[in-house]
């Protein structure tokens, strides 16, 4: 109870004035969301030069980076999840959604670039990886975290 | 009040998230439909259903358990014994003129993992026992008291690589490895060989080598040796590239060693056999998977020099497979559609025309094929052998099960049959590479003792 109380005079202390306390209180996820990004986007592109080529080779590195993209997610998620809980921070719930949406629809697509050959990619895959890249685009259009330092006055 | 208020948010939030991954769960689960009646499939104008793409592919393998003191089941005129146990992996038969027993212990090469589902099909195969150390030997058993049980059992060639097929030709022992076909000089009566052999030829082999087993048959002139070869992925996962001289039967010329495709697009052919009547050569085939229960029809069928059977491009005459571009319309044209289908994903791996008369009439001029089993339906097809009857040199009626009692009630594999063989007093062999034995199947009239008439 002491603590919470602290956390928020501290809170209260730098709302509207941007202040050295804001940046000790980054969240600690925001570091790691950029890597499924990366990964989902690469994905798309090697799809797109597997469509272009069907060469192998571009399905081999899409199902890969797919895969690098997802494990990298479990990451942003444990980070968050110690924003969320260790921290007390405050979702954002829009922009978090979405990005959980860019995950899910990557597990599919896991799935789907699993199928043997020209299917594997053409046109279930590209079109599932082009939407994640869409609702990525999205979801990190307002910054790379998905929570944000509570704010006594903010909406809940 | 505050940590009260998160930890319910969260809580709803974490629902949330369980909700949408059971939602994920169910969807793919939905996918696996179950297989329809295999007898729908049998014969010369199988039912063939719309192809349909998996999320999660169906993988169903039977897990191995112990023979016991459990053999196969026989139907009525027919007798079942082990002939030898204690193999490691026996894959292929071939029988000696002198009625030795060479019994080939062979399993592929360690796979490139190229994808993540590599990894997950080798846990699968481990799984279903297909990873047993390679033995890389053939073992040979000799009756020497006309009993029928082998009291000789010698290691007649060793530190092979994944051989398969083997083929006699007056002194010229032939062994398919699966990168090259080796002669040895054989003596009638020799239970070792030691000499290291001669390279006919080299044969596609790694690095990938997806179909490794490279089966033999000599022609009757002895001047050509057929070799079948596997395709190197289900559906050209790994580019056409990797296809080169694949899926296709290679004629190979004994003298030179030099070959040309005898017949393409078989997916992965095995058991070449002269049938008897006509003088044609016949083979069983795997067809592709992962794109229903019951698609596509493994098959038996006639080879006819230069013909095309589809694969990877089309099965079944002209049915497309949308997974392979480019495509090649002007083959499919001319693809050929095999004559007797077996029903899908039962992997027939033997095939023996039965030419002897130790077994009942209604087996002679007829082919019995090894099926070793599902991997990927619901449920289970094949783990038994199968005995297809011929008329005037083709199939002539549905085939019958023979040899049975592979998957015991809870559909746990205590055996897988591959490779068959005929041996000299007339019986079938059967290689099963789970239950590591050498099954006789011979007719019931007889007893043991009276096994020695030739």
């Amino acid at each position: 109870m002491q603590q919470i109380t602290m956390t928020e005079t501290t809170l209260r202390s730098d709302a509207g004035s941007r202040s050295p306390v804001k940046a000790d209180r980054r969240a600690f996820h925001e570091m790691l969301t950029p890597f499924p990004v990366a990964y989902f986007t690469g994905a798309f592109v090697t799809d797109l030069a597997y469509w272009q080529s069907a060469n192998v080779m571009w399905e081999r590195f899409s199902v890969w980076l797919i895969v690098a993209g997802l494990i990298a997610a479990i990451f942003v998620a444990l980070a968050g999840l110690i924003d969320l809980v260790g921290s007390k921070q405050k979702p954002a719930w829009l922009h978090a959604s979405a990005y959980v949406f860019a995950v899910l629809l990557s597990v599919i697509n896991v799935f789907v670039h699993s199928r043997d050959a020209y299917t594997a990619v053409v046109p279930t895959g590209l079109t599932l990886s082009g939407l994640v890249f869409v609702v990525l685009l999205a979801a990190t259009s307002a910054g790379w975290a998905f929570t944000s330092p509570h704010r006594v006055g903010a909406d809940k | 009040m505050m940590p009260i208020f998160k930890s319910a948010r969260l809580a709803k939030s974490t629902r949330l998230a369980t909700i949408l991954v059971a939602l994920a769960g169910l969807g793919l689960a939905g996918c696996d439909d179950n297989g329809g009646d295999p007898r729908k499939e049998i014969g010369a104008n199988p039912m063939l259903p719309a192809l349909q793409q998996y999320l999660l592919p169906p993988i169903h393998i039977a897990k191995p358990v112990a023979w016991g003191d459990d053999t196969p089941k026989v139907p009525q005129g027919l007798q079942v014994r082990a002939l030898a146990t204690g193999f490691q992996h026996p894959r292929s038969l071939y029988v000696l003129p002198n009625g030795d027993v060479l019994v080939i212990e062979s399993n592929g090469p360690k796979p490139p993992i190229f994808r993540p589902k590599d990894i997950i099909t080798g846990w699968v195969q481990w799984f279903a026992g297909a990873k047993a150390k390679d033995a890389n030997r053939i073992t040979l058993l000799r009756d020497t008291n006309g009993d029928g049980i082998p009291e000789v059992r010698t290691v007649f060639l060793d530190h092979l690589n994944s051989p398969f097929g083997v083929a006699l030709v007056g002194n010229d022992l032939y062994v398919a490895n699966t990168d090259a076909i080796v002669r040895y000089p054989y003596q009638d009566g020799e239970t070792t060989i030691t000499d290291p052999g001669t390279k006919l030829t080299d044969l596609p082999g790694g690095p990938i080598d997806h179909h490794w087993t490279k089966p033999l048959l000599a022609s009757p002139d002895a001047s050509k040796l057929y070799v079948g070869i596997g395709s190197n992925s289900n559906i050209t996962e790994n580019g056409i590239g990797a296809e080169y001289e694949r899926a296709a039967i290679w004629e190979v010329d004994r003298a030179t060693g030099a070959h040309r495709i005898y017949a393409s697009g078989l997916r992965n052919p095995t058991g070449l056999q002269w049938e008897p009547v006509t003088g044609k050569l016949w083979a069983v085939a795997s067809e592709r998977d992962e794109i229903g229960p019951d698609l596509v029809p493994d098959y038996l069928t006639s080879v006819r020099d230069g013909g095309f059977y589809g694969w990877p491009y089309s099965y079944y005459g002209e049915h497309l497979d949308p997974r392979v571009q480019p495509q090649r319309p002007d083959l499919v044209a001319k693809a050929i559609v095999p004559d007797y289908a077996l029903s899908s994903h039962v992997a027939p791996l033997g095939l023996a025309m039965y030419t002897g008369i130790e077994l009942p009439e209604s087996y002679r001029g007829g082919a019995f094929v090894g099926e070793h089993g599902s991997w990927d339906r619901t449920p289970l097809n094949g783990y038994k052998v199968i005995f297809v009857p011929f008329s005037g040199g083709k199939p002539s009626g549905p085939a019958q099960d023979v040899v049975t009692g592979f998957l015991d009630a809870n559909d746990h594999a205590r055996g897988r049959p591959v490779g068959l063989a005929i041996d000299r007093s007339g019986a079938l062999l059967i290689a099963d590479d789970v239950g590591d034995t050498v099954w006789q199947v011979f007719a019931a009239h007889q007893t043991t003792s009276e096994k020695t008439a030739d």
